[in-house]
């Protein structure tokens, strides 16, 4: 990209990397021009304007209901939804079963920092047990959900469910790669990215990459 | 004239047909009585459809559907009319082409599930925000066929979504209808909003007040631009008149025959009926209740009043006119018992 355009993501955020490898690949496979990203909402929708391809902000919850209309309406495109997982796993939760259900050919990223980071760090469906945040204040009192493993079920066989983090470019491009090619075979996809959130984890430096890595001990990393 | 075009029909029936000749490919759906014959009338049809898993996924794959090029809709009621109003608010705030079928049933919460005129307000102003959509309202099976054509229309050229809101009782009735009355009509094309040929960063959230502000302005102004174009009602009988009624939709078809019944008789009586709710065509409104003749103005509709804050909003306040109300919320409003309540 030639045009300068400011991150408004929060510093430390983990956003811009996921994005930026994500145009990487896009790049690679020459599929720049075909590409649709829709973003929900949540912090996801600061990605707007932020990759040289086509991008749109649905609602909270319904990039993916959006995405598979995307996709049926155009074959050809590869029809990209990025959510948070308040969007994915929470207030989306439902068109998202259902889509890997009939098995939608679209490639669904879920950003995954435990927590609702834009409205201020609300307890969210992948908030650890005993998570504090502002609406945990104690605590929080359940389990996170296990995205891809909880689908897992649901999936068709050749369907692509899989984890990986932020801090580990190599493994997310290989799994972003998989993903899209998985959509492009007709199959749906779905990559959970563990991610940074230092501004509600209230963590600095290498804390906030030790809160990361922690993470991957109950959200393991790989393909599900 | 040959009986040849003549078929014996139901409304869903006509609303699918008008569906197919508008261009539509593509039906997203949910079942629901009494929009469900729409959707298993477009199936039957072998037409292309995907039903969801809710209303609101059926309400978003519409909105990813045009934003590709695609020309598509969905079909409602009641409480998926609710739920509908997610994935609507995402068009009008993105002025995306989508076209709902929303059929009227009696409510609030799952009500009663053929007919009411309760959905008005929902149809006209049901989203957070200025109700800039279209919203039309048939009166028969005849135009719920011409006012689905238009929709298909009037929403890919104007760019605003469009309501065709019916209820249960015009849905399903069967009647006889006479085909001869469908002209041929040129389909206003689909076309894709979002391109390969051009990258495009489109937003449906903004980040500050002004920059909404200045997109409301922008769509305000469209929509006033459009008004004249879209705005349509049927005058009956208006010149002479001493009663006016106001009637829309399926209750208009009633206070047609109480007009006649009531002309016979010799008394003055007229009709105005909006037949696009939104915009609204204030300007016959305000000749037909400013008439000079006009002594009485009465709004009769299967709702408390849902069509009378329509009127009421676009009336010219220095009219002066004494308004009654005949209300039937979630009844049906038969000719006898208008004349009657009209006669009170």
């Amino acid at each position: 990209m030639s045009d300068f355009i400011p991150v408004k993501f929060c510093n430390g955020c983990g956003y811009p990397v996921i994005l930026m490898l994500l145009n990487k690949i896009l790049k690679e496979m020459d599929l720049s021009a075909k590409t649709v990203l829709g973003l929900d909402i949540g912090c996801a929708l600061l990605a707007w304007n932020f990759l040289p391809v086509n991008t749109f902000q649905t609602h909270h919850g319904r990039v993916t209901p959006t995405m598979l209309g995307f996709k049926r309406a155009r074959p050809n495109s590869i029809s990209i939804g990025c959510t948070g997982d308040g969007g994915a796993y929470a207030i989306g939760m439902q068109g998202l079963a259902h889509a890997i259900k009939r098995d939608e050919p679209i490639t669904v990223i879920v950003v995954n920092n435990t927590v609702y980071g834009m409205t201020g760090g609300q307890v969210a469906p992948t908030s650890l047990h005993g998570q504090k945040t502002e609406t945990s204040p104690e605590g929080n009192d359940d389990y996170p959900v296990l995205g891809p493993e909880f689908f897992k079920p649901l999936a068709h066989q050749e369907a692509f469910l899989a984890r990986t983090a932020a801090n580990d470019p190599k493994q997310m491009m290989e799994y972003l790669k998989k993903a899209i090619e998985t959509q492009q075979a007709g199959h749906f996809s779905l990559v959970e990215i563990l991610s940074f959130c230092p501004t509600h984890w209230k963590t600095k430096g290498a804390e906030t990459i030790n809160y990361l890595n922690n993470l991957k001990e109950v959200f393991k990393p790989g393909v599900i | 004239m040959s009986n040849d075009n003549k078929k014996f029909v139901t409304g869903g029936d006509m609303a699918v047909k008008a569906a197919i000749d508008a261009g539509a490919q593509m039906m997203y759906g949910y079942p629901i009585t009494p929009a469900t014959e729409i959707f298993t009338g477009w199936v039957k049809n072998k037409q292309k459809f995907l039903q969801t898993e809710d209303e609101v996924s059926a309400g978003f794959a519409v909105c990813g559907g045009v934003l590709a090029g695609q020309k598509v809709f969905t079909a409602t009621s009641g409480p998926g009319h609710v739920l509908m109003q997610d994935g609507f608010i995402m068009a009008e705030g993105m002025r995306l082409p989508f076209v709902l079928f929303a059929a009227q049933r009696g409510g609030p919460s799952s009500g009663t599930v053929i007919y009411s005129q309760q959905e008005v307000m929902l149809a006209c102003y049901g989203g957070n925000g200025e109700g800039m959509r279209l919203v039309y309202s048939p009166s028969g099976p005849e135009e719920l066929y011409s006012l689905t054509r238009r929709a298909f229309n009037e929403a890919w050229q104007y760019r605003f979504p469009a309501v065709v809101l019916t209820d249960g009782y015009t849905l399903k009735t069967k009647s006889i209808v006479d085909f001869s009355f469908i002209k041929e009509i040129d389909n206003f094309p689909a076309y894709p909003l979002v391109s390969e040929e051009k990258v495009i960063h489109w937003p449906n959230i903004y980040t500050s007040e002004e920059e909404l502000n200045r997109e409301l302005v922008s769509a305000k102004t469209d929509f006033d631009k459009v008004t004249p174009l879209v705005v349509t009602s049927e005058i009956v009988q208006t010149d002479d008149a001493e009663i006016l009624l106001i009637a829309h939709g399926i209750v208009a078809v009633a206070a047609k025959d109480a007009l006649a019944q009531m002309r016979r008789r010799g008394q003055k009586i007229g009709l105005f009926r909006p037949v696009t709710l939104r915009p609204f065509d204030k300007i016959a409104l305000d000749k037909a209740v400013g008439n000079k003749n006009v002594k009485k103005v009465i709004i009769v509709e299967s709702s408390y009043g849902q069509l009378a804050r329509l009127v009421k909003d676009d009336l010219d306040t220095t009219l002066g006119k004494p308004f009654e109300y005949i209300q039937y919320p979630a009844l049906g409003i038969e000719v006898d018992e208008m004349i009657t309540q009209i006669k009170k």
